[in-house]
């Protein structure tokens, strides 16, 4: 007889989740996914290129609903799940029979933050999260309208592009002095601005956005410092945050989001969290890598293994608005360490490698990102890199033909 | 029709280089530039060049031309008309000429001058100015030869020919490194021991190239060549090898100068120890000397740039006077000449000791010339030599000095005094065909554009007495003038139109061939009457000859196989040689000899062959060779830096760890000026010690201390347009293709580089620095070429700028190129695959095409492939649009063409 394992959240964690459940403990539980959006599991990642026109919406989808069948998970998509009861390890939802568990995993991720400013509620202002919010910009890019999008960091950007891209004229407002200001230097930020503003979006830094102003409907956003932007839509991506409210009401421990031990466990037995909602010794992470390693990790652990989890090093490794990006590490550079930084900004690139001790400790590539993956493994690996500095900057064939000689 | 344009004919030359004169043909591109090629008829090199001549095409360019004449104003100097030029000149050497007398007046000439210049501005001077002042750059090259060759012969005979070094059996190599320096013939040389097995002997304190050659190499200490000779006219006396009817017949003084002989080197063992060599050594040396008819003693720098050096050039002289070896086939003494033309300037007369034409200030001699140039005012008494001259002007004795074609701030002893010395001056004139050297930094107040080579026109002679045409084959640039004409203006000016109304340098050449001729009957070596009715057309044509070339007499090759000397006795003198010693001690602050020298690539103050990109590969940086032990003793390193000082001056040279040096001796190359590099002017550390006969200084021997100088970061620049540097750095120019080259040292902030570099670029700028590693490097670029690219970095590790240098000489830079510049390395090897479409997997796009054209044709295949699209999934769109735009499986096609 196989244990009812629960999966709350039908995202990415989740669908990796069962699929390495299935590599490595098929049969031995019986899944059931519950999610609230109303379609299968997608890749949110392209959520921009969805926007851009670049790929169907339907292209997304990670896997088919066959894939689901064939592995006996019940999809409960499209459903709320209203509450955990731990005592009677049972899930409640909206408008459905309560659904017990053995082992709960909650990979409920993260909701975009809407800013606390007069005007955030009215019509035109969204959030740029799930495939709804995609169908709603698609309809305001088609219309041509003037959109705002509040936000610098990865999704704000990814917004724009994918606004710019279907045809919206685009403003991009936020709040710190550079764009992406927790994955790049300044150098770099500056580099990604001037490439993504060769894009046609407007980009405005130092920017405090002080109110969104209209009648019913969004007309404008002013500025803390009293400069107006004309806007038909305003979009936050200003940040995201985990979703705990659920686990909150379960009398589940979480600080900002559901907090995990080195096996994904939570406060209480049984239950686990992975993903974006999931804060592992301190660190929620907003990318789908650690997803990716906590669900093959957890998958393991429930397989009866002993795996662990030991934090992620964060690497983003990205196209932003069609511009190759990579931030690794401790990319801005502590005391004590030293920078190597190559730039050719007319070229479009941008490379800086920290190093701490003999070892590379984090990295920053705009433009071109052949070498990203190199300098991660370099970084995870500690691996001393006094041999080959003089070379490093210029990627690993360089170095490995400097090292070989 | 068939017309040759005759602007792509070959007009055959001579080379502007060493005293081997080799004929080059160069065939003009119409573009001011020429091929260039040896030319296979010339007698002295029958086609063969050397890396200096086969570059002469490259040092052809404008950029560095004096173009107008130009007159001080203030600190500038200003462009004017020539006559202005002329009439200032003129109008001030006649009022100093007035107020002070023609012994305030100098003029500096140079061997790179050609006969007719040199013809013209002697005259000038001695015979209307009435000065002898009229000195050359020769002094510091052939004049120990001349004074040697006049006491023993009786003039300046070089008694042999090129033949005689391809049928000598023994060639003895006296302080010459004729591997480097007179390329040309040591190749002729090396062919005749290949061929007929002729042995070299070589004798230096220097372990050079042309040692690495040698059947006998004598290492000997610095200064005792006369010593070495003297034992070896002992030895040839005691063992039956003298030729008594010809010392008989032909030669005076062979007994006292065998007894001095014999009280300083009377022995193999006396000589060893006298000269430092093995006494084994010496004794093969004399035997192979005594035991072979046909020898040839060439020698060079090292003999005459000394203050024995006249003695050197006798104590050789000897022994061939003393054998009869002198003028016969395959046995001679020969001295190889330093520059293109010296001879011709000695057989003007261009040197202060003499008159003209091989004529001397004896009473009769001075008559006959006064006659013949109808001079209102000959010189009477010889006039200063070079270095006297100098010192002259520096005590305020000289106040008008006329320099041609030469760089005395660079080439002098005791260069820096030489640059004070010119600043006394109330007249400083120079003639000049670059617009910035050394000399013409040190504050001319005059400048006046000279022709160059491929622009000037008349004869220079070779160290065989071989005289050949320089042909113009290039327009004269600018306002750029020949400088016979520049002389005869002056003379004009002064009142003396009737004697220098000369229209061509054919014209000159009569005469100066008349005056050889004129009432001299065989009393003197130097006739070439021969000529002295040649037409225009004749000059024009003119094939290399050798003089004499008496009118109705026979040509020869030789001088004395016979006698037939030039004293009154017509006689030959054996001289004495005193002790040999250094004009200078070492001491425990000078510890150690500074000897001085060529390299092979470079020529002189590198005027001409620092433009060539090709001649700046061999030895790109000043150096300072030194002996291991003594590097260990004084704790410097190969490739380090050091600071080398003497009395005189100072220099900081790169070192070169080498044991070819002698212990307890440094050598450093002369080439380097302040327009070429900083703290290299090796002139500047010489001392001005001269030979109390030629008045040729000592320049290979100057007690000199070295000790470590430390610099942080090596560094070198490339540009399209001339670099400025901070007066901080230790810096080299270089010429490389496609702009200038700079290496450089230097000890300031790196933040400093970056700001100067940062200054000169343009917005397409691309750094790297790693500051912490003491790094920094940038290139500017305009569009797919680079414009100028700065590499510093650690002292010990530096880097190469080869890989740099040739991308630099390319228009057009490759994406890759690009991207590894500033590696310093090369993009070979280094693949790229294009841009990066999977970030997760790092998947380029020439991969994923390449997989696609394999045959995957779905985001799912590429990705079981390559993993490609299977982690975050966001370049799936990207993957798609790939598959989209590549053609189907092309492996299909393939295979059916391979069936």
């Amino acid at each position: 007889m196989s244990e009812p394992l629960v999966i709350i959240g039908n995202g990415m964690a989740a669908a990796r989740l069962v699929d390495e459940l299935s590599k490595v403990a098929l049969g031995r539980y019986a899944i059931a996914v519950i999610g609230d959006e109303p379609r299968l599991a997608y890749n949110r990642v392209l959520l921009s290129s969805v926007l851009a026109g670049e790929t169907a919406s339907h292209e997304i989808e990670l896997k088919p609903a066959s894939w689901w069948r064939e592995r006996g998970v019940t999809l409960k998509y499209n459903c709320m799940a209203t509450e955990i009861d731990i005592g009677r390890r049972e899930v409640k939802i909206a408008n459905e029979e309560s659904i017990s568990f053995s082992k709960l995993v909650l990979a409920t991720g993260s909701s975009a933050l809407r800013l606390n400013v007069p005007g955030a509620e009215l019509a035109g202002v969204n959030t740029f999260r799930d495939s709804r919010d995609v169908d709603l910009l698609l309809t305001l890019a088609a219309q041509k309208k003037r959109v705002v999008v509040v936000g610098g960091g990865l999704l704000g950007l990814e917004a724009a592009y994918g606004l710019a891209k279907a045809g919206a004229a685009v403003t991009l407002v936020h709040l710190m002095d550079r764009l992406m200001e927790r994955q790049l230097d300044g150098p770099a930020a500056a580099l990604l601005k001037s490439l993504v503003e060769h894009k046609g979006i407007e980009i405005v830094l130092s920017a405090s956005t002080a109110r969104i102003h209209g009648e019913g409907r969004v007309t404008g956003v002013e500025l803390a410092d009293g400069r107006q932007i004309e806007a038909d839509a305003v979009i936050f991506a200003a940040g995201i945050r985990p979703n705990v409210a659920l686990a909150k009401d379960a009398g589940i421990p979480v600080g900002r989001g559901i907090v995990i031990g080195d096996r994904l466990q939570t406060g209480i037995a049984d239950v686990y969290a992975i993903g974006e909602c999931a804060e592992h010794r301190g660190i929620c992470y907003g990318l789908v890598e650690p997803a990716y390693e906590q669900a093959r990790v957890l998958a393991r652990h429930l397989a009866g293994g002993d795996a662990a989890y030991a934090g992620s090093v964060v690497a983003t490794n990205l196209k932003v608005s069609g511009v190759g990006v990579f931030s690794a590490g401790d990319f801005l550079g502590a005391d004590g360490s030293e920078s190597l930084v190559l730039r050719d900004v007319n070229h479009g690139t941008y490379r800086k490698l920290v190093v701490a001790d003999g070892r590379l400790s984090g990295a920053v590539l705009i433009g071109d990102t052949a070498d990203a993956l190199w300098y991660l493994e370099l970084i995870r690996t500690r691996k001393p890199v006094a041999q080959m500095r003089a070379d490093m900057v210029f990627g690993r064939s360089l170095a490995m033909q400097a090292e070989a000689a | 029709m068939t017309t040759v344009d005759p602007a792509l004919r070959a007009v055959r030359t001579t080379c502007a280089y060493c005293g081997v004169g080799c004929g080059v043909l160069a065939t003009p591109d119409g573009a001011g530039g020429a091929a260039i090629s040896g030319d296979p008829d010339h007698p002295a090199n029958f086609g063969r060049l050397c890396s200096k001549g086969s570059a002469l095409g490259e040092t052809l360019g404008l950029e560095s031309r004096l173009l107008y004449p130009m007159i001080r104003c203030g600190d500038a100097m200003q462009r004017v008309d020539w006559s202005d030029a002329l009439d200032h000149v003129a109008h001030r050497f006649q009022h100093i000429i007035a107020r002070d007398g023609p012994g305030a007046v100098a003029f500096y000439l140079s061997g790179q001058l050609l006969t007719e210049d040199y013809y013209v501005a002697n005259k000038l001077m001695k015979g209307f100015i009435g000065s002898g002042n009229v000195d050359t750059n020769s002094r510091l090259c052939m004049a120990s030869s001349v004074a040697g060759h006049r006491r023993a012969f009786g003039a300046d005979t070089v008694p042999g020919c090129y033949e005689d070094l391809d049928e000598g059996d023994l060639l003895v190599f006296v302080g010459s490194n004729a591997a480097w320096c007179h390329p040309v013939l040591f190749q002729r040389m090396l062919a005749n021991k290949q061929q007929r097995g002729a042995r070299f002997v070589v004798i230096d304190p220097r372990g050079t190239d042309t040692a690495g050659d040698a059947d006998l190499f004598l290492g000997l200490k610095p200064g005792t060549d006369s010593a070495l000779f003297n034992g070896l006219l002992v030895h040839l006396a005691d063992n039956g090898a003298l030729d008594s009817g010809y010392i008989e017949s032909y030669t005076s003084g062979f007994d006292e100068t065998l007894a001095r002989a014999r009280s300083m080197a009377g022995s193999a063992a006396a000589t060893a120890l006298a000269t430092g060599l093995a006494e084994q050594d010496v004794a093969a040396f004399f035997r192979m000397f005594a035991a072979t008819p046909r020898v040839v003693t060439l020698y060079s720098q090292g003999v005459n740039q000394s203050a024995q050096g006249t003695d050197k050039v006798n104590a050789i002289i000897n022994c061939h006077l003393a054998t009869g070896r002198i003028g016969k086939v395959g046995a001679s003494p020969f001295s190889l000449t330093g520059q293109p033309n010296a001879m011709g300037g000695r057989e003007v007369g261009g040197l202060a000791n003499q008159l003209a034409a091989h004529m001397g200030f004896t009473p009769p001699d001075i008559d006959r010339v006064r006659r013949f140039w109808k001079a209102p005012r000959i010189a009477t008494h010889e006039g200063l030599k070079a270095v006297q001259m100098f010192e002259a002007i520096a005590r305020g004795e000289i106040k008008a000095l006329w320099v041609m074609g030469t760089n005395p701030v660079v080439s002098l002893p005791n260069a820096d005094a030489v640059r004070e010395a010119l600043r006394k001056l109330d007249l400083f004139v120079v003639s000049e065909n670059v617009a910035s050297n050394d000399t013409v930094t040190a504050g001319p107040h005059v400048l006046l554009p000279a022709q160059a080579w491929g622009e000037k026109s008349g004869t220079v002679t070779n160290s065989e007495r071989r005289i050949s045409r320089q042909r113009a084959f290039l327009k004269s640039p600018g306002e750029a003038r020949p400088d016979w004409w520049t002389l005869c203006e002056i003379a004009k000016r002064l009142g003396h139109g009737a004697a220098f109304g000369f229209n061509s340098a054919a014209d000159i050449f009569r005469e100066h061939a008349a005056l050889s001729a004129f009432e001299n009957d065989g009393a003197r070596d130097f006739d070439i009457g021969g000529l002295k009715t040649v037409s225009d057309h004749g000059f024009d044509a003119m094939e290399p000859v050798q003089w004499p070339i008496r009118l109705d007499a026979q040509p020869q090759a030789r001088f004395f196989a016979d006698g037939g000397f030039f004293a009154n006795d017509r006689k030959a003198r054996f001289v004495a040689p005193e002790m040999p010693a250094l004009r200078t001690e070492t001491t425990p602050a000078r510890p150690l000899r500074l000897n001085t020298g060529r390299i092979r690539d470079q020529w002189h103050t590198m005027t001409r062959t620092g433009m060539s990109p090709r001649l700046g590969q061999h030895l790109p940086e000043p150096f300072v060779e030194v002996h291991p032990d003594d590097a260990l003793k004084y704790g410097v390193t190969d490739g380090s830096f050091a600071r080398i000082t003497t009395d005189h001056g100072q220099c900081t040279l790169r070192v070169a760890v080498s044991a070819r040096q002698q212990r307890g001796m440094l050598f450093a190359p002369i080439h380097w000026s302040e327009a070429t590099a900083t703290g290299a002017r090796v002139g500047a550390l010489v001392a001005p010690f001269t030979d109390p006969f030629s008045g040729q200084p000592e320049n290979k021997a100057t007690p000199a201390a070295i000790a470590p100088y430390e610099y942080v970061f090596r560094g070198f620049a490339l540009s399209r347009a001339p670099l400025e540097f901070p007066a901080h750095a230790l810096v080299a120019r270089v010429a490389v293709n496609g702009g200038h080259g700079y290496l450089f040292a230097d000890n300031a902030d790196l933040a400093g580089w970056q700001a100067w570099m940062k200054a000169k670029a343009g917005d397409d700028l691309a750094e790297y620095n790693d500051f912490g590693g003491g790094i920094y490097r940038a290139a500017s670029f305009s569009g797919d070429r680079i414009e100028a690219c700065l590499f510093v970095g650690p002292a010990a590790d530096a880097g190469d700028w080869n890989v740099v240098k040739s991308l630099f000489a390319a228009d057009v830079l490759s994406e890759t190129q690009r991207r590894v510049l500033l590696s310093g390395k090369s993009a070979d090897g280094v693949a790229s695959a294009g841009p990066v479409v999977c970030a997760c997997f790092g998947v380029a796009r020439g991969t994923i095409c390449d997989a696609i054209t394999g045959g995957a044709r779905s985001a799912a295949e590429i990705g079981a492939k390559l993993k490609a699209g299977t982690n975050c999934g966001s370049c799936i769109p990207e993957l798609k649009r790939l598959i989209a735009q590549t053609p189907g499986d092309a492996a299909q096609p393939r295979l059916t063409a391979a069936n």
